[in-house]
């Protein structure tokens, strides 16, 4: 039983499985086995990149049931902040670095009598380990995946042979899409219904759920942001007595690690919550950008999530309650 | 070195006391002069060699006497344990902490060996020598959470995780203060703590449930609870008022130090592995106030704390009948001397 919650591993293996998308195997280093998880988890890897330290939240794809390794896939993405192209260019096999342990904000809900899984491309990760649980407790599923084309999709082919026809798939360069409104339609109660995948289709699934009817409840999805870069802004912090600028391509997060402070996170994606950080006063307009926060809340200025808001325009200053 | 194992009653006769030894370690829960309630929760790390704190699940000299008057509970009230059919993957996690912790803590009385989804669990002190398979049920003689808390002290909650909640979607209460498991089971977080006076004013729950909801695998929490138990009775459950509520009506100054006790909680959280689910564990642990006072801290404390304790505390917890009783006697070992800070004997 131990009481840590980050772990140090090494990549053991790289593998390009589609366009622009790597797999990786992590293996744990100075320990024996990694924590098992249930599917739909997260770890957060940190990256040291030079003098930039980069923590990412990537889902756990491989099998929930396999504490040698844990498996992620990262698609190369050309935001600003350089994430996905530190995995794809610096991280090679042997490569050491350091995961959070497992988080879950997008667990199975057993209660589910079937479990209808809509994934847009690198949205897939989340379900390959949640498929591969469902499969071993005997509930019923089924999966339905678009990807851009067979080459930038990734694992559907595998997963055809492992799961049959309960895998539909849909490219749209062949011009097929996901019957959505049919799907929706057709379901039998009890069924509940989980998307993955950018968030224009996590908009979409979620507006079509809420028209066909479907209970709030019955509706999971996962929406990580990645903190957006923006204009360069000033914190405070009320009770730490610091003052810290915060460059364009970081959070505010970040850069009070950067400042060598530590603050509590868990996804770093506006989610969860545990970054919730009251506000003394500030001088400009808060950009909310989690998914955390109630419209209220954010309309009242009172709170951020520091993981992933910011402020609007360069110069303005805020004073957090840290 | 074993721990030696007494043989004593909960009912009846009431034959149950503390040895030196656990009085010693006996987790008084007053750090200072006064109560309220707070969120108390801090990391469920390793405590002192000997303390309850010293291992995850604390196996005690009331082990075998616990689990007999847990098979009582269960024989005449079979819903004290119960599960919703989508917590069975917790029931195996549940399974897996538990075995795995009294194990590792206590190898000279329990032994768990497993090869993959093999498994083989030795619990010598109840001569239970049991091989099966972790995700099938067939091969176990109850249910997986049934099975195992049969054979480890404490009441074990489970709750589910979802929409933004926690759910007692399962549990084993037998030894519980005045809570019925059969009542609350399949309510929310706030639900289940819709009684509990001041608390809610104050803001404990919403924080306690945002604690909760984005709990770690691997950074378990505990916090310490109390109530106060006339006889030393573990099952003052709702069902079994009739039996022991008209105990509070005995309390006479000449029975205080033999009849009221002082129930302490140590709660443990655990997120699960396989389930996302959380444990919520409840080990009471009772003292009778003729053995608290044999620590002088102790005596001069809970005089303290009973004096000034809220009377919506005070109700809540079911001492109106038997409070000014006991603090009368308890004023005897209160000479108003300072205490020190903390809740560990000087």
């Amino acid at each position: 039983m131990s009481g840590e919650a980050e772990f140090r591993v090494r990549v053991a293996e790289t593998e390009t499985v589609a366009d622009g998308i790597r797999r990786l195997r992590l293996v744990p280093l100075g320990r024996a086995a990694l924590p098992l998880f249930s599917g739909g988890a997260h770890t957060v890897l940190t990256m040291q990149d030079e003098d930039r330290v980069l923590r990412n939240p990537y889902s756990l794809m491989g099998s929930p049931f396999d504490s040698s390794s844990y498996q992620i896939s990262v698609l190369r993405t050309r935001d600003s902040r350089g994430g996905s192209i530190f995995v794809h260019d610096k991280l090679k096999e042997g490569s050491e670095l350091s995961i959070t342990a497992p988080v879950n904000l997008f667990p199975i809900d057993r209660r589910a009598r079937r479990h209808l899984l809509i994934a847009g491309g690198i949205g897939i990760t989340p379900f390959m380990a949640m498929m591969e649980q469902l499969e071993r407790e005997e509930l019923p599923f089924e999966l339905h995946y678009g990807m851009r084309s067979k080459a930038g999709g990734a694992y559907w082919s595998a997963l055809r042979d492992t799961y049959g026809r309960r895998i539909n798939t849909y490219f749209d360069d062949a011009q097929q899409k996901i019957p959505l409104t049919r799907l929706l339609e057709n379901q039998p109660l009890g069924t509940h219904l989980y998307v993955c995948g950018p968030a224009a289709m996590i908009d979409w699934v979620l507006t079509e759920a809420r028209e066909a009817g479907w209970p709030e409840e019955n509706v999971h999805f996962e929406r990580f942001s990645a903190p957006p870069a923006g204009a360069p802004f000033t914190i405070e912090l009320a009770k730490a007595g610091r003052v810290i600028d915060v460059k364009p391509t970081q959070s505010i997060l970040e850069a009070i690690e950067a400042a060598g402070l530590t603050v509590p996170f868990l996804c770093r994606g506006g989610a969860c919550g545990q970054c919730e950080t009251h506000v003394v006063s500030c001088s400009g307009t808060i950009e909310h950008n989690d998914h955390f926060l109630s419209a209220a809340e954010k309309a009242s200025g009172g709170k951020i999530m520091i993981c992933v808001s910011r402020l609007k325009s360069a110069g303005s200053r805020i004073v957090l309650d840290l | 070195m074993g721990l030696v194992f007494k043989n004593e009653t909960f009912r009846d006769d009431f034959t149950f006391s503390n040895s030196p030894a656990a009085i010693k370690r006996f987790p008084f829960p007053f750090h200072e002069d006064r109560y309220m309630y707070t969120v108390n929760i801090e990391p469920h790390i390793a405590g002192p060699k000997g303390s309850v704190y010293e291992f995850p699940i604390d196996i005690d000299e009331h082990y075998l006497s616990d689990m007999r008057d847990r098979a009582l509970v269960l024989k005449e009230d079979p819903l004290r344990c119960q599960s919703l059919p989508h917590m069975l993957t917790a029931e195996w996690d549940l399974v897996e902490l538990l075995m795995t912790s009294m194990s590792e803590s206590y190898p000279e009385h329990f032994t768990l060996t497993r090869e993959g989804d093999n498994w083989h669990w030795i619990n010598r002190p109840m001569g239970i020598d049991q091989k099966f398979t972790f995700g099938d049920v067939a091969t176990l003689p109850y249910r997986p959470m049934e099975y195992i808390t049969r054979q480890c002290q404490g009441d074990f909650c489970l709750l589910d995780q979802r929409d933004g909640d926690l759910w007692m979607d399962a549990g084993i209460v037998s030894t519980q203060a005045d809570w019925s498991l059969d009542f609350d089971v399949g309510m929310s977080f706030k639900e289940w703590h819709a009684p509990v006076p001041m608390a809610h004013e104050v803001g404990v729950f919403d924080r306690a449930l945002k604690f909760l909801l984005n709990m770690q695998q691997g950074k378990p929490v505990r916090r310490l609870n109390w109530t106060m138990t006339i006889n030393p009775r573990l099952d003052t459950s709702p069902e079994n008022y009739h039996k022991w509520g008209k105990d509070r009506t005995t309390v006479t100054p000449e029975n205080v130090g033999n009849k009221v006790h002082l129930r302490v909680e140590l709660q443990g959280l655990w997120r699960l592995p396989r389930s996302n689910a959380i444990v919520f564990s409840i080990r009471a642990y009772l003292i009778k106030m003729d053995e608290l006072v044999t620590v002088p801290k102790w005596g001069r404390r809970l005089h303290r704390v009973l004096k000034t304790l809220p009377d919506a505390i005070a109700d809540y917890k079911g001492t109106t009948r038997y409070r000014q009783t006991t603090i009368d006697w308890l004023a005897k070992y209160d000479d108003g001397a300072p205490t020190s800070k903390g809740c560990w004997p000087d």
